[in-house]
């Protein structure tokens, strides 16, 4: 592998290792901080029309909104907090970005949507105010497919972001912003969400790490609900451990969410730790889902999971190969259940207290006629799409063929996984059935399961609350492009997955010699080269006709 | 929709040729500290919009909690009802798009809820006993409270803007469903007040809900429908909304019977609608149409887990439940000895706690009944003011009945007495003390006064004389001035007699 896009100095760095230069006095967090400003600014791209912003920016257009001032003075504060000698939580100073659907006071919230354009939160998320409490200067927030619909990042009201490893490429969905900042060193850290693969698929897309903990692990309380049964926050990262400290930060009880589990977070760092140290595989018995293989699944991340695969045995694993039945009925129930409860979530946006209003442009303003045009204009195709699925499958006559159906598979799914479970401790398989595609290449408007289909593996954990992680996995040979491998493990067992994740990036990282990103594209030199070059395609020209 | 319009039958006509059927939703707003799913103050009356939270207020990433205290609220409600408590119940969301839900879905219980299958007896006005049967109780949350501006009175039709006061929105309810009520017959009307009635009582004796209809704490929909007499299938029912008062609630129901009857007695059909009932012209007016096909795309709430109650909870719960009103009430007539008319009359009149208190206090209860009844309900009449926040204590009360039966005042006085305790002169005794208003029992200060009277009239005293023993009247009356009506008038009676040599 050459090394062309590491870039040197700071925004190098792993949190757990700029964690360690400021705790050691050898860096200051407003340097830190400032270096990945700098690296925004470097490739993140120029607005390619300030007055229409869902043309997106001339760059990846990973954020939404920078918060530079406000990243600075929490910086400044922690390093003369440090120089007064006071003890600091372990990740104090370290930068961090947060996906645009977790509410932050201070800065705007979108979704990513039209519909809350200029809304702020007047509250903070439980997941904010665990990194405020941290002392982690938030750099901004990042772009997602609208509400989180979406697999490709293309469903943004304010334009899509482009994956770091090819700009004409997708950084995968809905947390496309969290994964490629990640990649791209804006951000050693993020904060993304996981309903059906929203934190994992863009990781394995992007080459990072994601990882979408047990249900009612991490608080969802000031999270943009999206299916509320299945929405999950999650770390953002790229490496084991990383994603594991800041796990350990935002996850927990919270009592302003119902459906939080009360159990302690747990040492998960020191999981990743010992994984890494090559304490996790021996004796692991390691299942490969029998369903997630072969069919549909693109040949170079085939040939990727089985060397991963290959590896685990030769590290001492025990890999068996599992069947789960049926997960085969898994996407389709998924869709029923999330868009049902989207249809419901979504409702709230009508224009009456908070965001977008839109009058109608003729008629009397009646209430009904007032929401109406609000949710017209506010709300991007891909959303209405599942509104009206959802609307459809809860409707009186139909509940029980739809929603009621869909329910008992769920059943069948988390008994699939009960039963694996009996036989061994973590599930594998890939993350993502094909590497990241071209932008606009799935034409939804006339087929929009194509795109739903990317998020076959990651959706059974998600409908049977279990956990999942995403690690690199190398690039496919056909296409040069990043390939994710997604351990899974029984609830409230995340633990496992850092060991095991961490298991194994030692072990490819040994096989490369160094991490994955060594092989990144110089980003910067591929945002300047785009923005300058005449001749280079029009950027902000819309993706795709039919999703907008 | 033409008010004027709506034909009616008489009463007596409908009877003859119809039987109805009744059935109530009654909501009762609960007295928790805090809303039914989050943490702002549930209170009446404050500033419009201040008594939210992001959760009440509905906004982008917020989840409910479920309030701890109104599900034991509802338990209690729900033993005291007679019904059974699931051990697991649910939450479910209603849809619907009104501005007066700030999410647009409303969290309730549909098809788990929290208790089922109970009974209530009430008791009509000549005595007779009707047990209502209880399909369910279940919890829910209020909705906000919408004014409409400008137009119509108050009504959205016609108005130039509404606004809405989240306050309300997401106090908990909970929701008493009952089976339908056949055999009511004529006594329908005063059937739906008296369930309302009992319905109140239950809760506030319960101590689950400030219980006051003006304030809109217990509120009644009520489903009405006719059959001809003799069949015994149901007919299409109407729901009456808007309905905040008992006697509200018998007359709507009332209206409602005579408006089906003269439709159906005219050829037409009953619409399955709500209707708004309207006090002003006591009769009712089409809502929306209402039919079993509103989809309101249930389904079970996501954001909360299960409502678990376990049998202990339970158990204790139902241990530390009140006597129930209507054994309460036969317990109390007996032990105070009042003829059937008197009770009902201390029952109508809403002091029953208070002739209970006074008694308890050491008062006799006939004693009890006249100042509750009499004095006091006077005073709270002319105060126009509720008996309950008059002032009056079942303490005043005892120790003005005190001050009579040791003589040191008279009912007159002790009139008197209570007025000024009512306008916080502090407690009668010290009323008496401060105001020198003690019977004066003083023989030398009557003779006196006595004399003068004799003096200024003695044509009275002649008839007197002459055995004509009623005139000491008239000689009475000066003394009884002269003295400010502090003296004992039966012994000025007495002395006038014994200086005239006259036998009383």
């Amino acid at each position: 592998m050459t090394s062309t896009g590491t870039p040197q100095g700071v925004v190098g760095l792993s949190a757990a290792e700029l964690a360690r230069r400021l705790a050691a006095g050898e860096l200051t967090s407003v340097d830190a901080v400032q270096a990945h400003l700098d690296r925004i600014r470097e490739t993140d791209g120029a607005p390619v029309d300030p007055a229409d912003r869902s043309r997106g920016k001339t760059g990846l257009n990973a954020f939404l909104h920078v918060n530079a001032e406000e990243a600075l003075s929490v910086a400044a504060e922690v390093d003369a907090a440090r120089a007064r000698g006071e003890e600091l939580p372990e990740l104090a100073g370290v930068p961090i970005a947060v996906k645009d659907l977790i509410v932050t006071q201070g800065q705007p919230t979108t979704a990513a949507s039209r519909m809350l354009e200029g809304w702020m939160s007047p509250y903070d998320a439980t997941v904010t105010r665990k990194l405020r409490a941290a002392r982690m200067p938030m750099l901004g927030k990042t772009n997602l497919d609208e509400f989180a619909m979406g697999s490709s990042n293309e469903h943004s009201a304010f334009g899509d972001t482009r994956n770091p490893w090819d700009l004409s490429r997708i950084p995968g969905g809905s947390g496309g912003g969290s994964a490629a900042a990640v990649t791209a060193f804006q951000t050693p850290l993020a904060l993304g969400t996981d309903t059906g693969g929203s934190i994992r698929q863009p990781a394995a897309l992007t080459g990072s790490v994601g990882v979408k903990p047990t249900y009612g692990g991490v608080s969802r309380y000031g999270v943009i609900a999206m299916a509320s049964s299945l929405d999950q926050v999650g770390p953002v990262s790229r490496t084991v451990l990383d994603a594991a400290l800041l796990h350990e930060v935002i996850g927990g009880h919270d009592p302003q969410d119902s459906t939080s589990l009360p159990d302690p977070v747990g040492d998960l760092a020191a999981q990743a730790r010992a994984g890494a140290a090559g304490g996790g595989l021996a004796g692991l018995r390691v299942g490969v889902v029998k369903e997630l293989t072969g069919e549909g699944f693109q040949p170079g991340v085939q040939q990727r999971f089985q060397e991963a695969v290959e590896l685990l045995r030769s590290a001492g694993a025990e890999v068996v190969e599992v069947s789960t039945p049926n997960f085969k009925y898994a996407l389709g129930a998924y869709y029923l259940i999330m868009s049902s409860e989207v249809s419901s979530n979504l409702a709230k946006y009508d224009g009456v207290r908070f965001g977008h209003r839109v009058l109608p442009e003729d008629g009397p303003l009646t209430i009904e006629r007032v929401m109406g045009s609000t949710r017209a204009a506010g709300f991007g195709a891909e959303v209405k799409r599942r509104i009206i699925l959802g609307t459809y499958a809860l409707s009186a006559g139909y509940y029980d063929a739809y929603y009621g159906s869909a329910q008992k598979v769920r059943t069948l799914v988390q008994r699939d996984f009960a039963a694996a479970f009996e036989q061994v401790d973590v599930l594998v398989s890939p993350t993502a059935p094909t590497t990241a595609f071209e932008r606009g290449a799935v034409d939804e408007s006339a087929d929009p399961m194509q795109m739903y289909l990317n998020d076959i593996a990651t959706i059974p954990t998600n409908l049977a609350g279990v956990p999942a992680i995403s690690v690199p996995g190398g690039l496919a040979p056909e296409d040069g492009l990043p390939v994710g491998i997604q351990f899974m493990a029984p609830a409230r067992q995340d633990a496992r997955l850092y060991r095991a994740g961490a298991g194994l990036e030692a072990l490819l990282e040994q096989r490369w010699g160094g991490p994955l990103w060594q092989a990144l594209p110089d980003t910067a030199a591929l945002v300047r080269d785009l923005a300058g070059d005449p001749a280079a395609p029009d950027l902000s020209a819309p993706v795709r006709g039919g999703a907008r | 929709m033409n008010r004027s319009t709506e034909e009616v039958l008489s009463f007596d006509e409908a009877m003859e040729k119809y039987d109805p059927v009744l059935g109530f939703e009654v909501h009762v707003e609960l007295n928790t500290r805090t809303k039914m799913f989050d943490a702002a103050p549930n209170v009446f009356g404050d500033e419009p919009n201040t008594n939210v939270t992001p959760v009440s207020l509905g906004l982008p990433g917020v989840l409910p909690v479920v309030n701890r205290v109104a599900v034991e609220s509802a338990i209690k409600l729900g033993l005291a009802l007679g019904c059974e408590i699931r051990p697991v119940s649910h939450f479910a969301r209603k849809n619907y798009f009104y501005p007066d839900t700030p999410k647009n879905f409303q969290t309730s219980q549909y098809d788990e809820p929290i208790a089922e299958n109970g009974s209530v007896d009430v008791e009509l006005e000549d005595g007779t006993v009707f047990t209502v049967e209880i399909e369910r109780a279940h919890m829910e949350e209020d909705a906000g409270k919408l004014t409409h501006m400008g137009g119509a009175a108050g009504r959205i039709q016609g108005a130039d803007f509404s606004l809405v006061d989240y306050n309300r929105a997401g106090v908990p309810l909970i929701e008493i469903v009952t089976k339908p009520i056949v055999g009511a017959g004529s006594r329908a009307p005063e059937l739906a007040r008296v369930y309302v009635a009992m319905i109140r009582e239950i809760v506030k004796n319960l101590g689950i809900s400030d219980a006051k209809m003006e304030r809109g704490n217990v509120r009644c929909d009520a489903n009405v429908s006719l059959m001809p007499k003799g069949s015994a299938t149901f007919g299409t029912r109407s729901e009456t909304k808007n309905v905040n008062s008992l006697r509200a609630v018998e007359r709507a129901v009332r209206f409602e019977i005579q408006r089906h009857a003269a439709v159906l007695d005219s050829g037409g059909t009953i619409v399955q609608e709500t209707r708004h009932w309207h006090e002003d012209t006591r009769s009712t007016t089409s809502g929306r149409p209402k039919s079993d096909a509103d989809d309101y795309r249930y389904f079970p709430e996501p954001d909360l887990v299960p409502v678990v109650t376990d049998h202990e909870w339970i158990e204790r719960l139902r241990a530390e439940l009140p006597e129930p009103p209507a054994e309460r009430r036969r317990r109390l007539r007996t032990d105070w000895g009042f003829s059937d008319e008197e009770f009902r009359d201390v029952v109508n009149a809403g002091v029953l706690d208070e002739i209970e208190q006074t008694v308890a206090a050491g008062a006799a209860p006939a004693a009890a009944r006249k100042w509750w009844m009499g004095e006091i309900a006077r005073l709270a009449n002319q105060r126009e003011t509720e008996i309950a926040d008059l002032g009056v204590t079942p303490q005043h009360v005892v120790e003005l009945n005190g001050l009579i039966d040791a003589g040191k005042i008279n009912d007159k006085l002790a009139k008197k007495v209570l007025a000024h305790v009512l306008d916080g002169e502090g407690s009668p005794a010290e009323v008496v003390e401060r105001r020198g208003l003690a019977v004066v029992s003083d023989d030398s200060v009557l003779t006196a006064a006595i004399d003068d009277a004799m003096a200024q009239m003695p044509d009275v005293v002649a008839k007197v004389q002459a055995g004509k023993v009623q005139a000491v009247g008239a000689l009475i009356g000066p003394v009884m001035k002269a003295t400010r009506g502090q003296a004992d008038a039966g012994r000025v009676r007495e002395l006038i007699l014994e200086k005239l040599g006259v036998q009383g």
